[in-house]
Parts: structure tokens; sequence; C-alpha cells
């Protein structure tokens, strides 16, 4: 039996002397900094698949890749061609060449980040993988932020990808198994998106970052993703409010990455426990990038997933002056498919940044 | 942190998730895997109907391992053609229970590790998904045979 939840209703997890709330927490020291030599974001690009194409969103990709395999032997190889295609369309859309970028921070969802150092193999930037899982957009635009404000580079490119067919593949079964997914699934995003960081030129800002916690609040159910994320995504975001003194309605988005359906409204709920009130101005790329026709359970998840939304509809609107200033905060679980099976929990993290106009 | 505050902050935030999580209607998928199941049975069944019509010297043994053949060669078509997930994602335990299930499980195995070569993909991940089908197959009917053998004192 399904149990309707309504905002703020009592869920039997309200008793706030057992949750730690962030108070007793910061003696950790701070989570957030502020760029005082705020990094503009001159270029981007984001690529998705043929699913998320058909998606409400696919009037703001950039390109829609109809053929899963990109006329490639492998999916991998798709995957790889896809993130290559967001760098370099990236680079394009910002009207800089190759050579003017400093860095490249990238990161996927396969083992030993193979999409990621495969493509920086073709080109001739200095290269740093990262991992968080889904919330890697996030963190590489905090990283990449932190290097351009600090005056270290210039122009620094962020990008991340994901691919349906090559998570399926190593994280569940082959793809034509007929297997059946419990309801509160998600469905990996075929996507790529990229952002070219700059201390020169205009754009929106990055103005501040959130550096998340390793949150572990005890799921071990490898399908409830959204469930297991929602408590990161609540710890970064109260952390982000109590330590610039802001709240929701100070931003004119909230964008978590990958919580999909169930895991949003999860964590409106884990917010009214921490005092927030999340709005209308609270939304979810996982929740947004398919429409309900499309079978997609909860809604997307993958690296992908918030990295080619937020290089699409979030900064077309941040450009348009119809936002001015963004909360973003991709969620990501860290768990291997061996670490589930020996009985442990889902560890999460989240990293926020601020993008202003 | 506490361990056995956060101990109880993880139960009641499971028992919270458990309440609003979404489950499937139990209902729906008995009767989607029942009638699915139940067809595949009987086509299973009209097969081994044509093939005794059409060689009426064959015995019931021949007849039924010619119709299991017909039924997995069907399946790992509608696998390689893409639908039987499709069948699948409705049908569930119907469609994974008859032998068309192993068939699939088997078929799309071997195609999505073609990409590794013969060898190391295809013929070492062939049974990734079966292999505990056919482990516990072999393990349970040993230990049936052996309790057959002792109760009755023949196999």
């Amino acid at each position: 039996m399904g149990v309707v939840l309504h905002k703020g209703e009592n869920c039997g997890f309200t008793d706030k002397t057992i949750i730690p709330t962030p108070k007793h927490q910061k003696s950790g020291g701070k989570q957030t900094i502020f760029f005082n030599n705020p990094p503009k974001i001159i270029g981007r690009m984001s690529v998705v698949g043929e699913k998320e194409g058909k998606g409400p969103l696919s009037d703001y990709f950039d390109k829609i890749v109809n053929d899963a395999k990109w006329g490639e032997k492998t999916f991998e190889r798709a995957e790889i061609d896809m993130l290559m295609s967001a760098i370099r369309g990236s680079i394009e859309s910002a009207e800089i060449k190759e050579e003017d970028v400093d860095m490249l921070i990238t990161g996927d969802l396969l083992n030993q980040l193979t999409s990621s150092s495969y493509a920086a193999r073709d080109l001739t930037i200095p290269h740093l993988g990262l991992y968080s899982a889904c919330s890697t957009m996030s963190e590489s635009l905090a990283v990449g932020s932190s290097f351009v404000n600090a005056g270290y580079f210039d122009t620094v490119v962020c990008a991340t990808v994901s691919h349906f067919a090559t998570a399926e593949r190593q994280f569940r079964y082959p793809l034509e198994y007929g297997c059946q997914r419990p309801p509160y699934a998600q469905w990996t995003v075929t996507g790529a998106g990229s952002t070219v960081l700059s201390s020169k030129g205009s754009g929106p800002r990055i103005t501040m970052a959130t550096f998340g916690k390793v949150v572990d609040f005890g799921i071990n159910d490898l399908n409830n993703l959204g469930a297991a994320m929602a408590p990161a995504a609540m710890s970064t975001l109260t952390a982000l409010f109590e330590e610039t003194g802001s709240e929701p309605g100070d931003y004119d988005l909230i964008l978590t990455g990958d919580l999909g359906k169930l895991g949003s409204d999860i964590m409106r709920d884990l917010m009214i426990e921490q005092g927030y009130f999340l709005g209308q101005n609270y939304i979810d790329c996982g929740n947004m990038v398919y429409d309900v026709t499309q079978k997609c359970y909860q809604g997307g998840s993958g690296a992908g997933c918030s990295a080619s939304v937020i290089n699409s509809f979030v900064l077309d609107k941040l450009e348009e002056g119809e936002y001015n200033r963004v909360a973003y905060l991709a969620t990501g679980a860290l768990m291997s498919t061996q670490s589930c099976y020996q009985g442990e929990t889902i560890p999460c993290i989240s990293h926020a940044v601020v993008i202003e106009r | 942190m506490n361990n056995s505050l956060t101990q109880e902050r993880n139960e009641r935030y499971d028992k919270y998730v458990k309440a609003v999580t979404p489950s499937t209607s139990m209902p729906k998928s008995l009767w989607n895997s029942f009638w699915i199941g139940g067809l595949t049975c009987c086509i299973g069944q009209a097969i081994y109907d044509i093939f005794h019509a059409i060689f009426p010297s064959f015995s019931q043994d021949m007849l039924g391992n010619m119709a299991s053949m017909t039924l997995i060669t069907i399946a790992i078509l509608f696998t390689g053609l893409g639908f039987y997930d499709v069948i699948a994602r409705r049908g569930g335990a119907g469609s994974f229970l008859p032998i068309t299930g192993f068939a699939n499980a088997m078929s799309s195995a071997s195609m999505e590790f073609k990409t590794e070569g013969l060898i190391f993909g295809t013929s070492v991940k062939l049974f990734s998904v079966v292999g505990p089908v056919i482990v516990n197959g072999i393990v349970w009917s040993t230990v049936a045979g052996l309790i057959h053998l002792i109760i009755f004192g023949r196999i």
C-alpha cells in the first residue's frame, strides 16, 4: 500500500532529538567556500540520447543523438564520443581554442573512469579525473571554480557523462535480460554536459560552493537510490543555508541532481525536519528529464543527468534572466556492486555550487 | 556521532522510507505472470501437438524435447530482436520461470559481452546470470536424490 505524502505531514520521522542536525555536526568545520573572483561560465554544451531527446527538455539540449552506439562498435566507445563531443562543443561555444584551456576536469560512472581518461587521451589538456558518482558535475564545478578563483588557471573545462547501456552492464544485468524493476527504480540518463569556466569574459558566475559530507542513513536497496541520496542532499543544503545565512526563498531555483520523484519528495520532508520549507522553486533534474509516458519509474539518474540539464535548461534560463540565483546540488551514491552484496549500506554525497547571473 | 543514536535514526528513516516508497501491485503482477506464463505453456503444448501430428511415430520424450527446443529458439530470437525484455517487464515470473526465461538469460549475456571477444567476453560471461540456477539445480537435485536413496534404498 502506497502512502500519499503530504508536505509537512508527520511521517513518523519527526522527533528532532534523534536526528543530529547540522548544528551538532558543524564542529567539523565550515563546508562552504566563497569565491571572491567568481569564475564565469563562458561556454557549455549538452549532448543526450534518443530517450532524453523525446523528454520535456528536448528543445533545450544542444545535441540529440538517436543512435545509442553513435556508429561505434561498443557502448563504451559511444560514451567516450559523447563526452568528447560535449567537451569540444563547449570549447567551441566559448569561442576559444583547445590550447587556451588550462585544465580539464571530468568524471563518469565506469570503473577506473575509463570514459574520462580515454576522452582526455585525445586532448592536449592537463586532466583531472573525479569520481563521486552522480554528483561529479557539481564536484567538478566546485573544484574547477576553486582553481580559477585562486588564479592558478584561467580557463577550466568541467564535464561529465553517463550512458544507460554501459551503466546497466556495470551495475545491473545484460540489456536484453528480461527482469522486472520495482516501481521506485530510476533510469540512467544517456547524456553528457560540459561547462567552460573562465576568469575572463562574461556569463553566469559561480559564487560559492559547499563540499558535502558522506552521509549514510542505512538504506541498502540498490534500486532505491533516491531514498539513499536524499539525506546527503539535505545535509549539504542545510550546511549551505546555515553557513551563508540564506534560506530557500533567496534562491530562484534549488536544483538537486538525480533524486527522482520519490527522492525529491523525501528531500522536501527531510528539509522540513531541518526547519526549511522547499516550495515551488525546488526541482530535481531526474524528475524533469523524462515525462510520465516514458515509463522511467521515478525519473532519471546518472552523472549525465544533472550535467545535461544544468548545461541546457538551467543555464539558458540564467542567461535569459529568468533566474538570478541557482543552487545546484548533484547527489551521488558511492556504493559498488560488491559492497552491497557484502551487506554494506549505501553511503551518499552531495556537493553544491551557487550560480548567479 | 553516537552509534546507538545513528542506529535509531537509521531505523526511523528506514521505516519512513518503507512507508513512502510505492510498491508493486500484487494482484496485477500475479495476473500478468499467470497469463503470460500460461500462454507460453499453451504455445509449448500447441507446438508439441503439431509435431505429434507431423511425426506420429515419435516417442513422447522426443516430441517434448522438440517442443522445448522450438520454444528456446523462439525465446533466443525474441531476445536478439529486442522484445523479450519488453514481454518480461510485464510477465515477471511468468516469463522467467519457463524454459524461455533461461534461454533469454543466457542469450542476453552472450550478446552483451560479445564486445570483449569470444573467449574473454561471451565464453566467460555466458553463465553470469544463469550460473546460480545451474549450481543450485545440481546441488539440490543431488540432495533430493540422496534423500530418495536413503528412504527407498534405490534411485
